[in-house]
């Protein structure tokens, strides 16, 4: 395999590490308003992801760094490109890490309430604009040659358009449906039963979008491999949703965990190889290969890579491993609401 | 290749630089402020994190109650201070791709490299290793949770590496090679890149900054504690703070004896390879040979020559060169000699119409940066007197201490990166790129002012809320001991968590 494709293919790994892990995250934030009934529910909800969202969240940090490195074309034209829908994920994502840490300083209810809705808005937003993106990415983009670079020329409402939103609203209501999974695999008591139904009725939902999005995907550009990715995902999400209705927690959480990297996995294969097409000459379109670093920086790179990407996984699986138990209302240590020094 | 055969296909916009010139001056106070903003918290984030890693290492090693309260309070401030460093360091990796493209594709070859390896190999092991401090006090055994805590320090060491390669070879690129056929600088060495020899004197100049930083808010702190906490009057309350105080005070004295050596490395090889930042540093208009060291130059408007100077002869050779006589080249004919090398094609990436950068604002943010830091060393040796034997300080006026001992290190930091940044100016990369010629040709100045005042508006939202949540903290100071307890969870699955946000 050329150096290129295998890191159009590590990059895509990354994604799909991103979106599988950090995507439970977004639906744990979205669900705080929706699942939690009381103070302690939401403490519950927050706590399920407290150890491991950081960690998540490195994987999109790498995704950008080994974009810029391995394709600097791409990264380059992508990122002034989509600048508003980045600058907003952003935000979105500033706010959001902030929550977690800050939310508990204070024993205050205004205080918890902004930092809630800085929780809910920070993970709704760039669940729904990273699926924005992606779409966009996939149908083309109007991308010219300026001064000798193939340069997005196509500003911000270009990205709007219904296919993207469509793809926006698929990444929203799958990340929430895994969201909800996570929840139920997570926590004890009263909320993993209500987590367990509302994963059901979410995900029938994320079904139907899924398969319109996917299909319109594999007609517009899809291969053989994207298609056998798109019904392994398919299949997974009815499979989840199935193993959630009869109470399998954990089947069904490896179901919307499948679905989405099956799906990221397509939408790449479909990608290939290119890395973001031109909708106005596929002359324009940035390519695995006009778009890479020389061979000499994929090589170091790739030594790096197959180095340290085991020890990365190793270490975080352990810390799954460490905070595997369930977490309910009595784990919730009762000092921490009152004062305004928690115990560290 | 695509950008070579659409040249002459018509569709082509000749892109004229001049008229997004606002995008650019915008996209720098962008980069400028968020920057800046994100390196107030770095140093504290990598200095605390090892010395909270040193003081639960005493408590594990010794037993004595005093450490773990230690560990446990300025863990607490560490972790306000980390968060706001970790949501704004995001916006750094993408904000070259956003406002930067053009720099993105000359140099992403090498540039993309260090920054990459920073996520895989300093990112997860500092988030992963902290989320399991944080939350594994009550699940993971005395030393295996003590490991947690080196090895998120580890993961912030590893990141200020790699980060300072990657800036190191702005200052003086290494291990490349220019290819005219892709229109970029390609990379040839990483090794070199690693090891170049800006990185080599910077990386402890910075990462010893960081230690000397976070010491001093563990001094100010501890010095606010005895003067005015509200349990002062206890004897285990005095012994702690000046348990904390004294320690501190040491780490930062031994840092800050490093700081200066390698402080003194760096203007030895920055006047090799950056000669104008020096002369812009010391602004030194003419060549001097022996070159004194100027305690006030004031100069003309245009920057051109000095009307007022107060120096020392001999020392800025010296400091310079590591010779009394050595020769310093100064701003005036080092700016006629890059116009001759760099200035002649006005379409290559390394034109400017002037090689010399804001010179006031290099003097006197080299000055700041010194001074400050040397105001910190003095504060804490103040300190260390007061606290000799058994000693304690009680008076308001040492509460004046307790601000400059971490301020000034902290804005030392700032003014060290202002100095070092805009001393490189006009250049993004030495030699290669400028400034200018690195801004995205395709974000407008609309969008690039949209983003700056939502940054800086949000940032300084979080300014008010972070001081507001550490100096409640400061002033709720460490909380009585409790030992911990690793969970049992066959017998007592429903104890609460020893920890939980």
């Amino acid at each position: 395999m050329e150096l290129t494709t295998v890191w159009f293919t590590l990059i895509a790994v990354l994604w799909i590490g991103y979106f599988a892990l950090e995507g439970f995250d977004f639906g744990v934030g979205m669900l705080l308003p929706v699942l939690a009934r009381d103070e302690r529910e939401k403490r519950v909800l927050i706590n399920t992801i407290g150890p491991v969202w950081d960690g998540n969240e490195v994987w999109v940090l790498v995704a950008g760094g080994a974009t810029f490195a391995a394709f600097p074309e791409w990264y380059a034209t992508l990122f002034s490109g989509f600048y508003l829908p980045l600058l907003l994920i952003l935000v979105g994502l500033i706010v959001r890490g902030l929550a977690f840490e800050y939310r508990h300083k204070r024993d205050d209810a205004a205080w918890r309430r902004n930092w809630d809705l800085a929780l809910i808005i920070g993970s709704v937003v760039p669940a729904l604009l990273w699926g924005v993106a992606f779409a966009n990415i996939l149908r083309g983009v109007p991308i010219e040659e300026l001064n000798g670079h193939l340069e997005y020329t196509g500003g911000f409402f270009n990205l709007l358009n219904p296919y993207a939103l469509l793809g926006g609203l698929m990444t929203l209501t799958l990340f929430l449906t895994h969201g909800a999974m996570y929840v139920a695999l997570k926590t004890d008591g009263d909320i993993r039963h209500r987590a367990r139904a509302l994963a059901v009725r979410t995900g029938i939902g994320a079904a139907v979008i899924a398969v319109a999005f996917l299909l319109w995907t594999q007609v517009m550009t899809g291969s053989v491999a994207s298609a056998v990715a798109f019904v392994v995902a398919a299949l997974c999400l009815v499979g989840g949703i199935a193993a959630a209705a009869v109470g399998r927690e954990g089947w069904a959480f490896l179901g919307t965990f499948v679905t989405i990297a099956a799906g990221v996995a397509g939408l790449f294969l479909a990608l290939f190889p290119d890395v973001m097409p031109s909708s106005i000459d596929a002359a324009y379109s940035l390519t695995t290969t006009n778009a890479a670093a020389t061979s000499y920086t994929l090589t170091v790179m790739t030594v790096v890579a197959v180095v340290f990407t085991p020890i990365v996984l190793a270490y975080q699986a352990w810390s799954y491993w460490v905070f595997r138990k369930r977490i309910s209302v009595q784990h919730i240590p009762e000092e921490t609401l009152a004062g305004s020094g928690s115990a560290a | 290749m695509a950008r070579n055969s659409a040249a002459d296909s018509g569709v082509v916009r000749q892109h004229d630089r001049r008229v997004d010139l606002s995008a650019l001056d915008i996209a720098r106070w962008q980069f400028a402020i968020t920057t800046v903003y994100h390196f107030l918290f770095v140093p504290i984030t990598i200095g605390l994190s090892a010395i909270v890693a040193g003081y639960q290492t005493a408590w594990v090693r010794t037993g004595q109650e005093k450490w773990l309260r230690l560990t446990k309070f300025f863990g607490k401030l560490f972790l306000i201070n980390f968060a706001i460093g970790v949501v704004t360091g995001i916006v750094q990796e993408f904000q070259f791709g956003m406002n930067w493209s053009d720099y993105s594709r000359f140099v992403g070859d090498i540039f993309g490299a260090p920054l990459a390896v920073e996520g895989l190999l300093a990112f997860f092991l500092e988030s992963t290793f902290l989320g399991l401090w944080i939350f594994g006090w009550d699940r993971l055994p005395k030393k295996a949770h003590l490991a947690t805590i080196w090895l998120a320090h580890l993961g912030t060491v590893f990141s200020a590496y790699f980060i300072l390669a990657a800036n190191s070879f702005m200052q003086h690129p290494v291990g490349y090679e220019y290819n005219p056929e892709t229109g970029r600088a390609e990379l040839t060495d990483f090794f070199a890149v690693l090891t170049n020899e800006v990185q080599l004197v910077t990386f402890p100049h910075v990462l010893l900054s960081a230690y000397m930083t976070a010491a001093g808010f563990v001094v100010g702190v501890s010095v606010w504690q005895l003067v005015r906490g509200r349990r002062r009057a206890e004897a285990s309350e005095q012994a702690l703070y000046r348990t904390g105080a004294k320690t501190a005070a040491w780490v930062m004295l031994i840092a800050s004896a490093g700081v200066i050596v390698s402080g003194d490395a760096q203007a030895k090889i920055m006047t090799e390879v950056q000669p104008m930042k020096m002369a812009a540093a010391e602004a030194l208009y003419e060549t001097e040979q022996p070159a004194g060291f100027s305690w006030l130059t004031i100069g003309s408007l245009d920057g051109t020559e000095e009307k007022f100077a107060v120096t020392t002869p001999n020392l800025l050779s010296f400091l310079a060169t590591g010779s009394f006589d050595g020769e310093v080249e100064g701003i005036n004919p080092l700016s006629e000699e890059y116009v001759l090398e760099y200035g002649q094609d006005t379409e290559a990436v390394s034109y400017a119409e002037d090689y010399t950068p804001i010179e006031g604002l290099t003097y006197w943010s080299f000055r700041l940066m010194m001074g400050l830091g040397f105001l910190g060393i003095l504060a804490s040796l103040a300190v260390l007197v007061a606290l000799r034997g058994d000693r304690t300080v009680t008076s308001r006026r040492w509460l004046l201490v307790a601000w400059a001992v971490p301020l000034g290190p902290l804005f030392a930091n700032s003014f060290g990166w202002i100095f070092t940044e805009v001393g490189r100016q006009p250049w993004a990369v030495f030699g290669l790129m400028t400034v200018d010629n690195a801004v995205s040709p395709t974000v407008s100045a609309g969008e690039v002012l949209t983003s700056l005042i939502v940054f800086t508006l949000l940032y300084g939202v979080l300014a008010v809320v972070e001081l507001k949540l550490m100096f409640s903290a400061i002033a709720h100071g460490a909380d009585d001991f409790a030992e911990p307890v690793v969970r049992d969870d066959d017998h007592d699955p429903d104890r609460p968590l020893a920890f939980a946000y």
